[in-house]
């Protein structure tokens, strides 16, 4: 968990809030973020991500709290004097200057540089994005994807502590989107400059990041890598939020370490779940499975936890299918399915009105108690 | 240290100060004093003494005498009615020209659309004061367009009637022509700019759902242009009301607007109070309109 | 379907001829060879080549350029920065009173105006001896004053428009407010602040109210000359002014015009090759 954040917190944010007059759009938020790590902050729109950036770039002063960077306090440094660099959502390309000018604008406040080095290290930066044969093209003469590069490699060329990426793909279209994603990961692993990337798309952050925060309201809900905020979700809204989830309102009845046994009135019976340390017997919780944890079988499955139930409704993907059933207990629950059998033998496990079973893990329950 | 305490200073505090400031002290020394000096010189008192006018010692220090005579005597009151009204039928005509030009401007066709906007801001470029002069020309007893005129006119009525020219120059009807040929672009822009972002699909959507292109007109593009019409039409009857040049050159000296008035009373009556009082009046009247203006004007160049 | 939309046309026509008609007219005058000016007397050009010879309308011509030089480029300075603090600063004290200053001008009749400065100029002559008379100095400032609130609302048009993160990204990468002003914002509305300059030109070469009250003896611009002859009626040689005149401004806004769009024609074909080439 969390593995060497804490010992090298490269970026330290100590119960930072941000108020727009009455409207709070960050309310105390604390992280650590490690040297060299690629840190996303994921969360829907207006959740205030790009609030918390601009407070990292120095465009906006917290209301509360402080921020450290490199063991330096930031409060009341502007931010032409930060070792920061932000990537906007806009690009924000100067449309009077070239691709080089561009690049190179930031490197002109380093007075020690000779014009030399300079050239030097705008060139390795175009070579870096790919864009040596566009050097000379306006921002209007390039397109949508090449603007994102020049956009990156102006924040890059002065070796910024710290780059921020504000929703670096978002204007992209799908296909390029996929592309650059492992390009971004790719110069970053080159350059070795912390990232903290701000994005809207779980998927997104799921591929990019070391560790991601997830956000809501203005409030951080739970950081963690990637696997921890998918398969150990903290609360209701984070399981929700990432990928999608059965939920079910769920009673503790007994504690069978290293399981937790549940009633659970929707599914018509009891269920085993993964023990978790702060309920106790008795408390009233949320079991959550996600659908691709069920498995769906014609006869009772093997498994600790099996319900029985009737496709009610099947969508067919090529690779997979997701089945919704109607289960004994008069709940619904939806479950995802690899087609790997041969076409010719019908590749569904199930079809419509079929009588079938769905058996998972206690380990892949989880009871949310938020 | 003291350097980037310094340096920090500039960026924080002496960059916007020298910004703001600069543009603010030329404004309040050449703008608001000089607007300031005029409203003491209202209440001042006339004089023979050079300059003309006295504020305290034998004289008192507030007289509201200038502004009991504009209320009392006719004559002000009268160039007040005369000015508002001449801007009034002017505003009224730019409106009855201009809708319909600005409606036709986004109507034609983009390459016409571009020809014909400038041909509407091309005289906005030229000397004002020679657009006056041109209607002079046209508008005097010997001219070609007069001669014309009068010619129709004795052809249409009967004999008893007829006139050796029609008396255009030095009168209302001259004033309020030339004013509506001088004002006219500024009703035909903002209307076009607000007649230009309605979405055609609304009309279409209109005529769809079975109405008549005059319904159409009437019912979706007459309410949307709204902000376009009331900020244009301010646009032209403020300094309508205003306006010196045109009745000088072209007005009847007996019914005189009140620029005029302002005018004469300071360089021929030399009764600096007196000019002053008018002009403090005449901004009163202005307020009004100014402000109608200025909430339509954000409207029409707005979303909406 | 698109039905013709014939009132429209025909109101147009009546528009545009009612546009033209009186210039056109004094245009064909200018030609006049009769000395009445609004009677047909033959073809000729005299009355351009006495405009030539005429020593007080070039001297006129050639104050009213010098006083539009200077005022244009000042107001354009001075409006350039109010424009800017307009859309920029948000917060400050005195902002109310600020906005209420770049616009009050706008509306204000230039009677009032005019003899408000002269007042100003007279009392503030008496009392500490400047200006001592009025002329080139006053009339520069009146115009500056005026010409510069022109300026500022074009350019807080253009500033509203302009992308803030453009400005931003700049301090970002490590420029000082003054240096993100000359090296983004100044270039980025840089054409705004040229049509300002303009405009700002223009105003000052036409005015006549203002520069008639804030005039001094033997500072005569074209205008004012101008004004002075056509009190006393329409003459021919006014014509012929009025026409050369008219004719270069209006070559130039047309010139002007074409250039312009030309230049965004080609932007917007390269905007198009490059997105072919590259995607
Ligand atoms: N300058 C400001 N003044 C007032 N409210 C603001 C300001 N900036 C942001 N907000 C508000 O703060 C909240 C958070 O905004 P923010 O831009 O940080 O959202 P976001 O998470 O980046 O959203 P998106 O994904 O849509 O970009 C929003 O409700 C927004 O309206
Ligand atoms: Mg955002």
């Amino acid at each position: 968990m969390a593995e060497g954040a804490a010992q090298d917190a490269f970026l330290r944010i100590e119960g930072v809030s941000k108020s727009f007059g009455s409207f709070q759009a960050v309310r105390d938020v604390s992280l650590t973020v490690g040297k060299g790590e690629i840190f996303s902050l994921l969360g829907g729109s207006g959740c205030g991500k790009t609030t918390l950036l601009r407070m990292l770039a120095g465009f906006e002063e917290p209301s509360a709290g402080r921020i450290f960077l490199d063991g330096r306090d930031m409060a009341g440094v502007p931010p032409w004097e930060r070792p920061v660099h932000m990537m906007f959502q806009s690009y924000a390309i100067f449309p009077h200057m070239t691709v080089e000018e561009n690049v190179g604008y930031g490197l002109k406040h380093d007075k020690g540089m000779s014009k030399a080095d300079r050239a030097n290290r705008v060139a390795e930066m175009l070579e870096l994005v790919q864009l040596t044969p566009f050097a000379q093209r306006k921002p209007h003469q390039i397109s949508g994807g090449q603007r994102q590069r020049v956009a990156l490699a102006r924040a890059l060329a002065r070796q910024p502590k710290l780059l921020l990426l504000d929703e670096p793909l978002a204007a992209l279209d799908k296909k390029l989107r996929e592309q650059t994603q492992f390009e971004l990961m790719s110069i970053q692993a080159r350059t070795g400059v912390t990232f903290i990337v701000v994005t809207h798309d779980q998927e997104e952050a799921m591929t990019l990041s070391d560790r991601i925060a997830v956000m809501d309201k203005g409030e951080v809900r739970q950081v963690g890598s990637p696997t921890e905020v998918y398969e150990f979700p903290n609360s209701r809204f984070v399981a929700g939020f990432i990928g999608s989830i059965n939920t079910f309102e769920a009673t503790v009845i007994a504690r069978e370490s290293p399981h937790l046994r549940l009633s659970v009135p929707a599914l018509g019976t009891e269920v085993l779940a993964r023990d978790v340390a702060a309920v106790a017997v008795g408390q009233a919780v949320t079991l959550a499975i996600r659908p691709e944890k069920l498995r769906i079988s014609r006869e009772r499955p093997e498994a600790a936890n099996a319900l029985a139930g009737t496709v009610r409704d099947l969508a067919y993907f090529g690779k997979d299918s997701l089945y919704r059933l109607d289960l004994a207990g008069g709940g619904m629950v939806q479950a995802h399915a690899v087609n790997a059998r041969r076409g010719d033998e019908g590749a569904r496990v199930a079809d419509w009105d079929d009588a079938v079973f769905v058996g998972f893990d206690p380990a892949s329950a989880l009871v949310l108690v938020t | 240290m003291t350097r980037a305490t310094l340096q920090r200073w500039l960026d924080d505090k002496g960059w916007p100060a020298f910004l703001i400031g600069l543009p603010y002290l030329w404004l309040v020394v050449f703008f608001l004093l000089p607007f300031l000096v005029v409203v003491v010189m209202s209440v001042a008192t006339k004089t023979t003494t050079a300059p003309p006018f006295s504020l305290g010692g034998e004289h008192p220090w507030i007289s509201l005498d200038t502004y009991a005579r504009i209320l009392t005597d006719g004559l002000y009151l009268r160039a007040f009615l005369t000015s508002l009204v001449n801007a009034a039928i002017a505003t009224f005509f730019c409106l009855l020209i201009g809708y319909p030009v600005a409606l036709g401007l986004t109507r034609v066709s983009h390459s016409w659309r571009n020809i014909l906007l400038m041909l509407v801001i091309l005289p906005f470029w030229t000397s004002f004061l020679l657009r006056v002069y041109a209607w002079m020309g046209l508008m005097g007893k010997t001219s070609w367009f007069n001669v014309m005129l009068t010619d129709a006119w004795n052809f249409l009525v009967p004999i008893d009637w007829a006139v050796r020219s029609i008396p255009m120059m030095h009168s209302n009807f001259a004033v309020i022509l030339v004013m509506v040929y001088t004002y006219l672009p500024f009703m035909i822009l903002p209307l076009y700019a607000s007649l230009e972002r309605l979405d055609p699909t609304l009309d279409e959507a209109a005529m769809d759902l079975g109405s008549r292109p005059a319904r159409v007109f009437l019912d979706v593009t007459l309410p949307q242009s709204i902000p376009g019409i009331i900020a244009g039409g301010m646009l032209v009857f403020i300094p309508a009301a205003g306006e010196l040049v045109i009745p000088t050159l072209v007005g009847d000296a007996g019914s005189p607007m009140i620029g005029r008035l302002i005018s004469d009373e300071f360089s021929q009556a030399k009764d600096w109070p007196m000019a002053a009082a008018i002009a403090v009046a005449l901004l009163v009247l202005m307020v009004g309109p100014t402000m109608i203006y200025s909430r339509y004007q954000a409207k029409a160049e707005g979303s909406t | 379907m698109k039905r013709r939309p014939t009132f429209l046309i025909s109101v147009m026509i009546f528009g545009f001829a009612f546009f033209y008609i009186p210039i056109l007219s004094m245009i064909v005058y200018s030609f006049n060879a009769s000395r009445l000016a609004t009677v047909w007397g033959g073809f000729s050009t005299k009355w351009y080549v006495a405009l030539f010879t005429n020593d007080k309308v070039i001297d006129a011509l050639i104050l009213s350029l010098k006083i539009a030089l200077v005022s244009a480029t000042i107001s354009t300075i001075l409006g350039t920065m109010s424009g800017i603090v307009l859309a920029r600063y948000t917060k400050f004290r005195g902002r109310t009173l600020f906005s209420g200053l770049v616009t009050a001008p706008l509306i204000m009749p230039e009677v009032i105006t005019g003899i408000s400065l002269l007042i100003f100029f007279i009392l503030l002559g008496n009392w500490i001896g400047w200006p001592a008379s009025r002329g080139f100095t006053t009339i520069t400032l009146a115009h500056i004053t005026f010409s510069a609130v022109f300026v500022t609302t074009i350019v807080h048009a253009r500033m509203l428009q302009a992308d803030r993160a453009i400005e931003e990204a700049a301090m970002d990468l490590g420029s000082r407010p003054w240096q993100v002003m000359f090296d983004i914002t100044l270039p980025v509305i840089s054409p705004a602040i040229l049509s300002g300059w303009l405009l700002a030109f223009t105003i000052s070469l036409d005015d006549v109210v203002i520069t008639a009250f804030t005039t001094g003896p033997g500072s005569t611009t074209l205008p004012l000359l101008i004004w002075s002859k056509v009190k006393l009626g329409v003459t021919p040689d006014i014509n012929a002014l009025a026409t050369l005149m008219v004719v270069t401004v209006g070559l130039g806004v047309v010139a002007a015009g074409i250039i312009m769009n030309r230049a965004e024609k080609r932007r917007q074909a390269e905007e198009r090759l490059a997105f072919q080439r590259n995607d």
